[in-house]
């Protein structure tokens, strides 16, 4: 039932304000996944990302697909947290508790265990508008444990514009999402983190190439 | 199903006509995008995507003037709104300018709530005058200087052409039924479109059969002479022999305007492609497969649409 509402919000309405109302324009879509376990990660400027990344995917695999966000943000009030869990299915890291001991990730491993698509942020933050920070290593960490699972590259354009961190103002413009071939643990050759991280994140940069150039400043 | 007959058959002949004849043309560009690249494999790839494109857009034109004037002002309002948020979105602007661009979005519900309402006077003074003046001065209340005339202009360019300009074509709906006894007001809009896309063809298939001296090879390549006046001339003979069937234009008018439109058509398809490579775009967004984006179909129609509007005005209409 929980999944079926789930669905049928990101149908009706966060797939019509993605492609009606702000416009979005798709480059590689043959490389998003189809199943799990997988990742896709993105640049993070604005929550419309989520929305971006969600209106991506075909209906049939939606319910499959849980971007990955902070509990000290998304569960910050019931109400929050309620739209977090049920309407974008959001799976929380409690990146307070980093350094205790506890797996952080635990939550992430069972889902992809459980045959999930992950939707992650590595940089953690949305930063400034427009511009990528440096990536966490959740994302390595994850690919590491699943090495055969594809990381899917994909580069955000113009969402930082539409709704820049700390504004409430929706104020659309076309964005485009430019989706990369999926990278592997297994194909990094000396599989290491920070190499992992380095080869996302340039490959990442590179795709911001095949957007359309954006002037604003 | 004897609604729907009675319904169909309430349609002006003209028009049956001239959706028949569209139905024919897309049955057989259909026919050709799955033919032709069977021939020549590689270069008529895009036929496909760009015919199933032309089905999407014509279905919605045809719907919306069947269904009325509400119904096509509803569709209009949506393509200006495209058309100016895809124009903003290649267009320079500034990190304090999001404020100002939302405004003009709201705007283009007031453009067209003056034609919803049926009064001119009211559409004639909102985006030209006091769109104008009230843009200005918000865009001056963001206190940032650098950059605000190159922006502000920016923007009311495009308020001007995507808001303004096209919607004279919602107007025209608006035309009394005594005015347009032969196709009634449907008929003006779908001549008014139906000449502005043939001209873009017509010129294009000249152009590549015959183009040789090209006209403005730093704006658009593939513009020649020999293309611009072999459209010009079919689009005006076209326009002259259909005009009795969908205007109540007499015979001279309809010379001068069969000479003007395509010329100033081809003004829009040439602007256009000067902001593109100022722009450095080819196409300005990826929403029709096979086309490009909203502006790359509009173009042309930004431009003939006042003119037609303000001819039809002039020589026939006492609405307007």
């Amino acid at each position: 039932m929980k999944k079926y509402f789930r669905q049928a919000i990101q149908i009706f309405i966060a797939r019509p304000v993605a492609h009606l109302l702000i416009g979005l324009d798709i480059i590689g879509k043959e490389h998003l996944p189809t199943k799990g376990p997988a990742i896709v990660a993105a640049n993070h400027n604005s929550h419309i990302d989520t929305l971006i990344l969600l209106s991506l995917f075909s209906s049939r695999i939606l319910p499959n697909v849980r971007p990955v966000g902070a509990a000290d943000h998304f569960l910050r009030t019931r109400t929050l947290s309620w739209v977090s869990r049920y309407i974008i299915g959001m799976i929380p890291i409690h990146r307070k508790n980093a350094g205790s001991g506890e797996d952080l990730l635990a939550d992430c491993k069972t889902a992809m265990a459980d045959g999930k698509i992950l939707v992650i942020f590595p940089e953690g933050t949305r930063g400034e508008a427009e511009e990528m920070e440096d990536f966490k290593t959740g994302v390595a960490r994850l690919a590491e444990q699943f090495p055969d699972a594809p990381v899917t590259p994909v580069y955000i354009q113009g969402a930082g514009r539409v709704m820049p961190r700390g504004s409430k103002l929706l104020v659309p413009f076309n964005c485009t999402a430019v989706i990369g071939k999926p990278i592997r643990w297994s194909d990094e050759g000396a599989g290491e983190k920070y190499n992992f991280m380095k080869n996302l994140k340039t490959t990442i940069k590179d795709l911001s190439q095949d957007a359309p150039p954006m002037k604003w400043d | 199903m004897n609604w729907l007959m009675n319904y169909l058959a309430d349609i002006p002949g003209p028009l049956q006509i001239g959706f028949g004849g569209l139905f024919a043309l897309l049955v057989m560009g259909s026919i050709l995008a799955v033919a032709l690249p069977k021939f020549k494999p590689g270069k008529w790839d895009d036929l496909k995507p760009r015919m199933q494109s032309w089905w999407v857009m014509c279905g919605l034109l045809i719907g919306a003037l069947l269904l009325g004037w509400q119904a096509f002002t509803v569709l209009f309002t949506y393509i200006s709104y495209i058309a100016l948020k895809e124009y903003l979105t290649l267009a320079p602007t500034r990190k304090e300018d999001r404020g100002v661009v939302l405004f003009a979005y709201l705007m283009v519900l007031v453009s067209y709530g003056a034609i919803w309402i049926n009064n001119y006077m009211f559409f004639l003074v909102t985006i030209p005058v006091y769109v104008f003046l009230a843009s200005a001065v918000m865009m001056a209340l963001t206190k940032r200087t650098d950059g605000y005339l190159a922006t502000i202009g920016i923007l009311q360019w495009g308020l001007i052409v995507c808001v303004f300009n096209l919607g004279h074509v919602a107007f025209l709906m608006r035309t009394p039924a005594a005015e347009v006894p032969m196709a009634g007001a449907a008929g003006l809009v779908f001549f008014l479109i139906f000449v502005t896309q043939f001209n873009d063809m017509a010129q294009y298939m000249w152009g590549k059969i015959f183009g040789r001296h090209k006209i403005s090879p730093n704006i658009s390549p593939n513009k020649t002479w020999e293309g611009a006046i072999g459209g010009f001339v079919t689009t005006g003979i076209l326009f002259v022999v259909l005009a009795p069937y969908f205007t109540p234009l007499t015979f001279w008018p309809s010379v001068w305007i069969g000479a003007t439109l395509p010329v100033i058509g081809f003004f829009g398809d040439i602007t256009m492609s000067a902001i593109k490579r100022d722009l450095g775009v080819k196409d300005t967004s990826l929403l029709i497969p096979g086309h490009g984006g909203a502006l790359d179909r509009l173009d042309s129609l930004m431009f003939t649409a006042p003119w037609y509007f303000h001819m039809l005005a002039y020589f026939a209409l006492d609405r307007f």
